[in-house]
């Protein structure tokens, strides 16, 4: 897919709690908004902030077509997305994108269900993952992981997309949805024969721990039932500084340029 | 419009804007991004005579205005990189420069034969200053006699312009570049990263698997700064200058300095597109100074 360099407006920058807030952006110059598959990233440019040299590398949550809007779900972590997080309506923010190779929409997808999992911030990129897949036919449930419901980001989105199951570490629960107490790894809707695949994204431990949940299950035999999305550490985001490696079945990979997606069977978790 | 064409060490540029090795990749990365053929060229990925997994993850540390890596030269070796890689770049219209690295002069001088072989190679940069790898290395880039030793051994079979890449990590760095000249080199670029470390304080531990890494970026420009002004009343061979150039600006602050050429590195990852600016404004600088030729920077420092 063809990476643009692009300079984005700021539309809106909603601040979900006190670490989460939404960049929805347009491109300043009017274009349309290139193609994005579920799963891709882009890398933010933030600007005089003497701590920051690098490019902040950050998931692509929703493209509005329509509104031709890109929305990045971003959490409050060091000097770069706290910068990030002060922008306004009307800042402009240098973007490339889109990046990496994202989930696996499956040729078969009007006949599967599939569940998305996520904690925390790496809920990011499943609204759009869930978008592609309704729209490729698919069935689409949610399941998020947080350690209390308030953490839990963009959840009336989700629900807009498909079923949404809820687990909170506190228990603390959200009037309407099936929420259960302790991780998502716990939650009943995990079970197995239930779902056709499986996309996950967030804490490495989280991801870790479905990956070896699902690994004994009938249907892990088949390429790309469980797929998980990485984010190590990166500079350049094109696979050319060789930087944010994974040490895959077939030796360093790029979490960039290879990923961020990778089958669970490529890994050596 | 300035004349920017540029001779070093037998190869003409069209211009002195050349990426530096390990930053670019194979150069394909960029095409979205630039025109590769408006480059005066690139230098490829490191490459050793045998493939390198390289360092463990995690093998990047940012620091104010730079960043520290250690990826201990991970490629598939040389003869992969012959017969997969270059034959997708032979036809570029630009200078495809191999960077060539190894442990042991063995590997090094077997490493430059084959490359001689390659016609469509026109030269190598030999690193002699990767901080990242246990053998070799910086090794042979840190003693002068080391130095001339390995490049001569390498000039004997190569045949082609030789460009050595110097490490900054030495107490004197003129001195290493007398011997590489005395060698045979026909061009030395510097400088290769700083060695540098990182610290998580509230984990106690060392950011990099290596503990140790290279640093580069804004931050090391003015140490490149000065080693190329020390080079360049060193030697009589050219200088291609590298280390923290963000913009045009800090290329002609290379020039001025001595170098006839310039490498970017570190910035091609906050900017993709930043060697397409620098080559348009280093010509911006010359037209405002009144230089039809760029030749007419080099070493023009007053001082």
């Amino acid at each position: 897919m063809k990476k643009y360099i692009t300079d984005f407006m700021v539309v809106a920058n909603e601040q979900l709690s006190d670490r989460l807030f939404v960049l929805r952006l347009t491109p300043v110059d009017g274009s349309r908004i290139a193609t994005c598959h579920a799963g891709q990233f882009a890398e933010l440019r933030v600007d005089d902030e003497p701590q920051v040299f690098l490019r902040r590398p950050i998931s692509i949550h929703r493209v509005d077509y329509d509104a031709n809007e890109l929305w990045l779900l971003i959490q409050r972590a060091g000097h770069g997305t706290s910068k990030l997080s002060g922008l306004r309506a009307r800042d402009l923010l240098n973007i490339i994108y889109p990046l990496g190779n994202g989930f696996t929409i499956d040729e078969q997808s009007q006949e599967m269900h599939y569940l998305l999992i996520g904690g925390g911030v790496g809920v990011a990129p499943l609204l759009e993952t869930g978008y592609q897949l309704k729209l490729s036919g698919a069935q689409v449930s949610f399941l998020l992981g947080g350690r209390s419901c308030a953490e839990i980001a963009q959840v009336a989105q989700f629900c807009k997309v498909g079923n949404v199951y809820i687990t909170t570490e506190d228990g603390s629960s959200i009037d309407g949805l099936d929420c259960q107490r302790g991780f998502v790894t716990q939650h009943s809707v995990l079970k197995e024969g239930r779902f056709d695949a499986i996309r996950v994204c967030g804490p490495l431990p989280m991801m870790k721990a479905v990956a070896h949940l699902v690994s004994s299950w009938e249907q892990n035999k088949r390429p790309h039932f469980c797929e998980v999305s990485l984010e190590n550490k990166m500079a350049c985001g094109l696979g050319v500084c060789l930087c944010c490696v994974e040490d895959t079945k077939d030796g360093h990979k790029c979490v960039c340029s290879d990923g961020p997606v990778f089958d669970i069977h490529d890994l050596k978790w | 419009m300035a004349n920017l064409t540029t001779h070093i060490a037998g190869l003409t540029l069209k211009n002195p804007v050349l990426t530096a090795s390990g930053t670019f990749g194979y150069g394909t990365e960029f095409s979205d991004f630039i025109d590769l053929e408006r480059l005066g060229g690139f230098i490829v990925k490191g490459t050793t005579l045998h493939p390198r997994q390289g360092n463990p993850y995690p093998r990047l540390a940012e620091t104010p205005s730079g960043m520290i890596n250690a990826v201990g030269l991970q490629n598939k070796g040389v003869a992969y990189y012959i017969e997969h890689i270059h034959p997708q770049l032979a036809s570029l219209k630009t200078n495809v420069i191999v960077n060539l690295s190894g442990s042991c002069i063995e590997d090094y001088v077997e490493g430059a034969r084959m490359l001689n072989e390659v016609e469509t190679v026109p030269a190598i940069e030999l690193n002699i200053s990767c901080p990242n790898v246990k053998a070799g290395g910086m090794g042979f880039g840190t003693k002068p006699e080391m130095a001339f030793e390995v490049v001569k051994e390498v000039r004997n079979v190569y045949r082609k312009p030789l460009i050595v890449k110097l490490t900054p990590n030495v107490t004197s760095i003129s001195e290493i570049a007398k011997a590489v000249e005395d060698a045979g080199a026909d061009s030395v670029s510097l400088i290769n990263t700083v060695l540098a470390m990182a610290v998580d304080a509230e984990r106690q531990r060392p950011i990099l698997s290596t503990i140790t890494g290279g640093l580069s970026g804004a931050a090391v420009k003015p140490i490149a700064l000065r080693c190329v002004w020390q080079v360049y009343h060193a030697v009589k061979i050219p200088i291609i200058g590298l280390g923290g150039i963000m913009n045009a600006t800090d290329a002609i602050e290379f020039m001025l300095c001595g170098a006839r050429v310039v490498e970017v590195g570190t910035a091609n990852f906050i900017d993709p597109a930043i060697t397409m600016k620098i080559i348009d404004g280093i010509d911006e600088y010359l037209d405002r100074h009144g230089c039809q030729n760029i030749s007419e920077i080099v070493g023009a420092l007053k001082v």
